[in-house]
């Protein structure tokens, strides 16, 4: 099943066309990949998928992205709808001055989904999923960035889950942390794959190969625009990618 | 090689010298205070001192009215600014365009300009006869009219402070409340706040330090009647605050008289309590910084 449908997306800062003629169909359920040199447009096109670029000014999109078949950027289609359904994990673990608790029943409360102990056993279940209960179950009260940076990018997470989003994207979610946080998550991002379809930015190769099920490889055109050189299952970028560019770029002969 | 590292010395004791005798005028002023200020105990039994009376032709020296006084009007002021400065900080720092931020900021700074005695005039001939019509009180020379006044000297302190806590929460709250699929206004208030939340509260207590300190607007529009305000409609009546005070009768006292001893005392009160509250401000800021520094 193609969860999320991109096709010939093209997307401006400003007259700047940052990507061009993306086309790619999300597999639900499946972890992707995208992978590609700094600057060609990943977080960008990570961005459109929640339109979280409508927040920068001077933007424009062309060209489609469908979710299971609806237009993201239709006039009848609504953002905050779809950021509940598309969520997002940034480079940064970014939990709010708040507490444990709070962080993961902000979404839950600020979308009027959940209520007094419903609201409790939401956060338990999200806390649980994202693989944390253990480690603060007796802290919930505390504050969020007395958390190790690891602890707080998976409490990112179980905020996101916390509103039972269908795709979760993620930005470099990895590249703050080290390496034994950096497994828990990608642990962690396995066991979601049974419910969500994940979609990961990342520079870290044998992390796309270890966790993703699909992978698609960014370039720039001649004009400096983004551009996906090659999309394909993991195995196939990896053991046989058709683009020359893709070969010397994973197995390192690119920054 | 050597000159530059002498002169470098030269600086760096100079501004030492510098911010130490800061400190020791601080000192300095305070121990002139007390000296002026303590034999009032000597003078005067405490009970009186501390009562309910200030009648000082009939030896009564109760200061209580008039702190009460000063703390009615500054804390009903905040209790309106705050609000008020919190909210027009959001709207200039979140929600105004790029061109109105550009003209609010500076005309926001000129306000802050403005000399007291202007306020007071303006109080007087505009806020007064407008309370008197529209609260039905005996005179306009009341309690809320010094705080309506003081509110408006304590908006610009309030909201340039509040604006720069706000201006230093990260952008990435912003981006996660965002993308979490909340508004543009439940990502303000549930998370930019709350996160300015020790910001807002200094931008407050230095407001407060600012408007109990204020003398001449507030003694032009408070009325001076040096009474308990302890009635419901303690803010419909005349008050006079330690300030007004002071200055309204430090003319008239003779050097060194009990009278004298007294208001000197007044000061070492007033000195107290701001002193407290920059505290208070102060901390929290230092508080911040160290937890910004860790993270
Ligand atoms: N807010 C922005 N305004 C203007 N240009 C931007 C902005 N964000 C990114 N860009 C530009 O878009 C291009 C792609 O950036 P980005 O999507 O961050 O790449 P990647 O994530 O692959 O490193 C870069 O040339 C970058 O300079
Ligand atoms: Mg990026």
């Amino acid at each position: 099943m193609t969860k999320l449908d991109v096709s010939r997306l093209d997307f401006y800062y400003g007259s700047f066309r940052a990507l061009t003629g993306v086309t790619v169909g999300i597999e639900e359920r499946n972890i992707t990949s995208l992978i590609g040199p700094s600057g060609c447009g990943k977080s960008t096109f990570l961005r459109c998928l929640n339109r979280m670029n409508d927040t920068i000014k001077g933007t424009r999109v062309e060209g489609k992205i469908l979710l299971d078949g609806e237009d993201i950027y239709s006039i009848s289609s609504d953002v905050v709808s779809l950021r509940c359904r598309v969520g997002m994990v940034f480079q940064r673990p970014n939990p709010f001055p708040q507490s444990v608790f709070d962080n993961v029943a902000f979404g839950p409360r600020v979308l009027g989904q959940t209520r007094g102990s419903d609201l409790a056993g939401r956060v338990e279940e999200s806390l649980r999923g994202a693989d944390l209960w253990d480690e603060v179950k007796d802290r919930l009260k505390q504050d969020a960035l007395s958390l190790s940076l690891g602890q707080q990018q998976r409490l990112c997470i179980a905020r996101v889950i916390a509103v039972q989003p269908e795709v979760i994207l993620m930005d470099e979610p990895c590249s703050a942390l080290d390496p034994i946080a950096t497994l828990r998550v990608e642990d962690l991002m396995r066991a979601l794959r049974e419910h969500y379809t994940i979609i990961i930015v990342t520079h870290n190769m044998q992390q796309a190969a270890r966790v993703s099920d699909y992978a698609g490889f960014f370039w720039l055109n001649d004009k400096r625009s983004g551009i996906l050189a090659e999309y394909g299952t993991t195995r196939q970028i990896f053991t046989q990618p058709r683009d020359k560019r893709t070969e010397d770029y994973i197995t390192g002969r690119f920054g | 090689m050597h000159n530059s590292r002498w002169s470098e010395f030269a600086v760096e004791s100079l501004i030492r010298v510098l911010g130490f005798s800061t400190v020791g005028l601080v000192a300095l002023i305070f121990v002139f205070l007390l000296r002026e200020g303590l034999p009032v105990l000597s003078e005067v039994a405490l009970p009186n001192f501390l009562g309910r009376a200030w009648y000082p032709t009939f030896g009564s020296f109760g200061i209580l009215p008039l702190v009460l006084g000063s703390v009615l009007v500054t804390v009903t002021a905040i209790a309106i600014a705050l609000p008020l400065g919190l909210a027009t900080a959001v709207f200039v720092r979140e929600v105004a365009p790029g061109w109105a931020r550009e003209i609010l900021k500076p005309m926001i700074e000129v306000l802050a300009g403005i000399p007291s005695v202007v306020l007071g005039f303006f109080g007087m001939t505009m806020v007064a006869p407008w309370v008197r019509q529209t609260l039905g009180t005996a005179t306009g020379l009341t309690a809320i009219t010094g705080s309506l006044i003081l509110t408006y000297m304590a908006l610009p302190t309030l909201i340039s402070v509040a604006e720069d806590a706000l201006d230093a929460v990260p952008k990435s709250y912003r981006d996660a409340g965002l993308a979490m699929g909340a508004t543009q206004w439940q990502t303000i208030w549930r998370v930019i706040v709350p996160a300015a939340r020790s910001g807002i509260v200094t931008a407050a207590m230095l407001a407060m330090g600012r408007a109990i300190g204020e003398t001449m607007a507030v003694m032009m529009v408070t009325g001076n009647a040096a009474r308990m305000p302890t009635e419901w409609d303690a803010l419909l009546r005349p008050v006079r605050t330690m300030t007004a005070t002071v200055a309204a009768e430090m003319g008239e006292v003779a050097k060194g008289s009990t009278h004298y001893h007294a208001l000197f005392a007044i000061g070492i009160v007033l000195f107290v309590i701001t002193f407290a509250i920059n505290m208070t401000a102060a901390r929290a800021i230092f508080a911040k910084r160290r937890r910004g520094g860790l993270r």
